[in-house]
């Protein structure tokens, strides 16, 4: 049996928990990000601040590419999300992309003799990317619950009702909970993989002193956003229409328990690999870690696509609403591309090959200091 | 749509893929290059090929890091410029978009972390591998995002589906297997060898102008001139292949390639030829002011027979009976009576008359084919800018022939001879480095600026599948993006340029 042989309502859903697993990749990913906030804090020196970038360098292209992966799988599943979100909050992912542009070229030319921009520069450029750049995604990821203004016209072109063009999600505070617990949590994420891959003392206090801190934002950012999306209204799909339902997310969760596991499980990695690195000392736990967001992650999509909700709601017309079911690629696209998704966990297994082949030993201050190092 | 807006999008568009091929061929080619640097290192042990692979890996890594930047852009573009597009065809254009996401990217991503820092990590065999992985990733996904621009260029394996007003794919087969996208993907991977193989010896050349790293140079003049000159002959059969399959899937733009407004048999090229200004569509002016013509190679090229009939633009817009060539009038009138029974079923559909929804379906069906006339004012529209178009082809197909003597001749000088000694090949190498870029973009406009108005040729012009948005903001992001490329080039130039003059032996 085949992808063809599923019916369409499947492979929506199957679409749906493929993108959510790379969202929830790209959120683990985001380390990288998280680390670039960190390297003036973590180091003392310029050696202590050069293996810091040199050991997420190492990684920072997997999460471009995820993040290319995420909006080609976009496009390709849900063709109608991609150009209504991108087309029409415009600025938003404008943002997100220039902050990414400028990730892209900061490590190779951050120390490299004659980069016309200075170190400081390219190091600025890395913040950027790190704090605006997450904070940014979180915001457009949370508008999945707060709605945006825009209407679909009857060929599916986009009519965007709010001259910011997607800026407007800035104005609504509620956005701001889940952008800043992005932030905090890719730090701590940030401190978890340097623990882990770099063998050094002083690197390794402060990552577990800004772990501590990062924590405790974290979890006033993230509960604040699950009181949220729990005690609001959602958009729910009622007999082909879209109306509000009260407590949409919460009967969500209770209706899926599945989902609620996962989410559970998700959160209690997390916490476990905190707590753990914090009073173990232990450096294995990136990977504890990072499970439990890829986990979180695909929970949170999960439960704002399934179960007859809206996940791209529209506050200007409810019935511009997209739903997986209405914004999806046909039937023929959808199976095809379930073969080529079978890659994926292929993919990840070379990834996961190459990286333990690459992370045996951790990075030491001799290796960064060799004379023919390819350093960042 | 508002005024001009189109006009941005397009600016906005061509700019960043403008930016993005100034990176994208180096990498296509200089991967390859440097894979074989190290498979004779690792063959031969002879740590001088390590040495020269480190070097030219360091280049290559300054050259993608930028090639990324640009990218990212490249993709979701169509989704904030182009969402009409986006919904349009995304069923059909979004795939190969994702399958190069999980097909390439990754693999040169993965790799290219391996190749870089890996040296003493991994086994030799292993890194010889990621360095391998790594070229052939990055050419994989040339051929996905080619393969997606080829299926604009000659939309085929899909179907009209009224009921979500977009088209949807029937044949991922047919989509990738497209004689279009199958000779396009050639073309444009040949041309990054050949820049590639320009950057090698033009560089190599520096070196032993400057009498430096003799040695080193000389054997990197060698793979370079060996490489280029095999991948030049590749790049003209597969340019014959494309101009052959522009001759029977986009006449018009063959006609702008070669200014031919009278289509004749036995056409032949104008080699060389400078247009006359004043000629319009509507006028009887000679089209060129000088022309230098090869008889009959027109026809032999596009149709692979001297005695074809190549249509020429006005026999395009106005119909030619005897050549079978119907007006673009007739198409756009076919066009307006699809774009209006669209507007029928669908109201049709919200009124439940079932009868007239099938009626208005098969009056569509009918015209689909000259659906994308229907958003068409008057014939001349599908004229492309005509001038560009010729002098980008002129240029690109001169200089082409120009890179293939180049490699000749080095390659002989390298093998057979003092190289040191003729210094004027030299610096013509060093001068051509340049010279592949400007031939590689003008590949670039011929095939995109040579297709306007259509964003999928018959399916869609350029002006439907704009965003709606206000033109102040494409502006905006226009020089945003023109500013910081700009910035980042000049970056990239300047540290390439430092690397280059410290030299593999870091300055000793």
């Amino acid at each position: 049996m085949g992808f063809e042989a599923l019916d369409l309502l499947t492979l929506q859903h199957y679409w749906w928990i493929i993108i959510s697993l790379l969202g929830g990749l790209f959120v683990f990913i985001m380390f990288v990000q998280g680390g670039q906030t960190l390297m003036d804090r973590l180091s003392s020196n310029e050696i202590e601040k050069t293996m810091l970038i040199n050991s997420i360098g190492r990684k920072w292209e997997l999460g471009f590419t995820t993040l290319v992966l995420f909006g080609g799988a976009l496009f390709a599943a849900f063709p109608l999300f991609y150009a209504t979100s991108f087309g029409g909050a415009y600025w938003v992912w404008m943002a997100i992309l220039f902050c990414f542009i400028i990730q892209a070229v900061s490590y190779e030319y951050r120390s490299k003799p004659n980069n016309f921009l200075g170190k400081r520069t390219y190091e600025m450029f890395l913040k950027i990317n790190g704090n605006l750049g997450v904070f940014l995604l979180g915001v457009a990821i949370s508008t999945f619950f707060s709605g945006s203004e825009f209407k679909v016209d009857s060929n599916f072109f986009v009519q965007w009702q709010n001259p910011l063009r997607g800026l407007e999600a800035l104005l609504n505070p509620y956005n701001y909970l889940l952008g800043l617990a992005l932030v905090f949590l890719v730090k701590i994420t940030g401190a978890l993989y340097f623990i882990n891959n770099i063998d050094h003392d002083a690197i390794r206090e402060r990552s577990v002193a800004s772990i501590k801190v990062n924590m405790i934002f974290f979890l006033i950012f993230f509960l604040g956003f699950m009181a949220w999306i729990l005690s609001k209204d959602g958009f729910g799909l009622q007999d082909g229409v879209v109306v509000m339902q009260k407590y949409k997310y919460l009967h969500n969760f209770i209706e899926m328990p599945l989902v609620m596991a996962l989410f559970l499980i998700g959160v209690l990695m997390v916490v476990v690999a905190v707590f753990v690195t914090i009073h173990y000392h232990k450096s294995c736990c990136i990977k504890t870690g990072g499970v439990g967001v890829v986990l979180t992650v695909m929970s949170l999509l999960m439960v704002v696509g399934f179960n007859n909700t809206a996940y791209y709601p529209s506050i200007s017309d409810l019935q511009s609403s997209l739903t997986i079911m209405n914004s999806s690629g046909s039937h023929y696209t959808l199976s095809a591309m379930g073969y080529a998704s079978l890659m994926v966990p292929f993919v990840l297994g070379y990834i996961a090959y190459a990286w333990y082949s690459m992370d045996r030993v951790k990075m030491t201050q001799e290796e960064i200091s060799s004379p023919d190092a390819h350093n960042y | 749509m508002e005024e001009h807006l189109v006009d941005w999008s397009r600016a906005q568009f061509a700019l960043t893929a403008i930016y993005h091929f100034l990176f994208v061929p180096l990498t296509l080619g200089l991967g390859f290059i440097v894979a074989i640097m190290e498979t004779i290192y690792v063959k031969t042990g002879n740590l001088e090929y390590k040495k020269m692979t480190k070097f030219w890996m360091g280049l290559f890594a300054i050259n993608f890091a930028i090639g990324v930047a640009t990218g990212i852009i490249m993709e979701f573009e169509f989704g904030t410029n182009w969402a009409n597009y986006s919904w349009f065809v995304g069923d059909i254009f979004g795939a190969p978009l994702a399958v190069e996401g999980i097909l390439a990217f990754f693999m040169e991503s993965t790799f290219f972390a391996v190749m870089f820092f890996g040296w003493d990590k991994v086994e030799k065999g292993f890194h010889l591998l990621s360095t391998w992985l790594v070229a052939i990733g990055s050419n994989l996904s040339a051929l996905w995002i080619l393969v997606a621009n080829g299926w604009m260029q000659y939309p085929v394996g899909m179907a009209f589906n009224p009921d979500t007003v977009r088209n949807e794919m029937v044949n991922f087969w047919d989509v990738l297997f497209s004689p279009v996208a199958v000779s396009k993907f050639l073309h444009t991977i040949g041309s990054g060898y050949v820049i590639a193989s320009l950057f090698v010896i033009g560089i190599s050349a520096w070196y032993l102008l400057k009498g430096r790293e003799i040695l080193f140079a000389k054997r990197s003049m060698i793979i370079g001139a060996t490489f280029g000159f095999v991948t030049s002959l590749f790049l003209t059969l597969s340019g014959d292949e494309s101009a052959h399959q522009v001759a029977l899937k986009q006449p018009m733009k063959l006609a702008a390639m070669e200014g031919l407004y009278e289509g004749k048999t036995q056409a032949g090229i104008v080699a060389f030829g400078i247009l006359n200004p004043n000629k319009t569509l509507d006028n009887d002016e000679h089209p060129y002011l000088v022309e230098f013509e090869i008889p009959l190679a027109l026809s032999l090229l596009g149709y692979h027979n001297v005695d074809a009939f190549v249509p020429g633009i006005k026999d395009l817009v106005y119909g030619n009976e005897s050549q079978g060539i119907e007006s673009a009038q007739s198409k756009i009138d076919k066009g307006k009576i699809a774009v209006a029974a669209l507007e029928a079923y669908k109201e049709a559909k919200k009124a439940n008359d079932d009868a007239k929804a099938l009626e208005a379906k098969s009056t569509l069906m009918k015209n689909m084919h000259y659906f994308g006339y229907g958003h068409l004012d008057k014939p001349s529209d599908i004229v492309p800018p005509v001038a560009i178009t010729f002098y980008a082809f002129h240029m690109m197909v001169g200089l082409g022939g120009w890179f293939l003597l180049l490699f000749g001749v080095m390659l002989y000088l390298a093998t057979k001879k003092e190289i040191e000694n003729y210094r004027k090949w030299l610096y013509l190498s060093l001068y051509s480095i340049p010279l592949g870029y400007i031939a590689a973009e003008a590949g670039w406009i011929v095939a995109e600026v040579g297709r306007q108005p259509w964003a999928i040729q018959d399916l869609m012009p350029v002006g439907i599948a704009a965003t709606k948005i206000s033109t102040t903001n494409v502006q905006i992001s226009f020089w945003l993006f023109a500013f910081l490329f700009t910035v980042l080039l000049i970056a990239e130039i300047k540290i390439m340029t430092k690397q280059i003059k410290i030299g593999p032996n870091g300055g000793h």
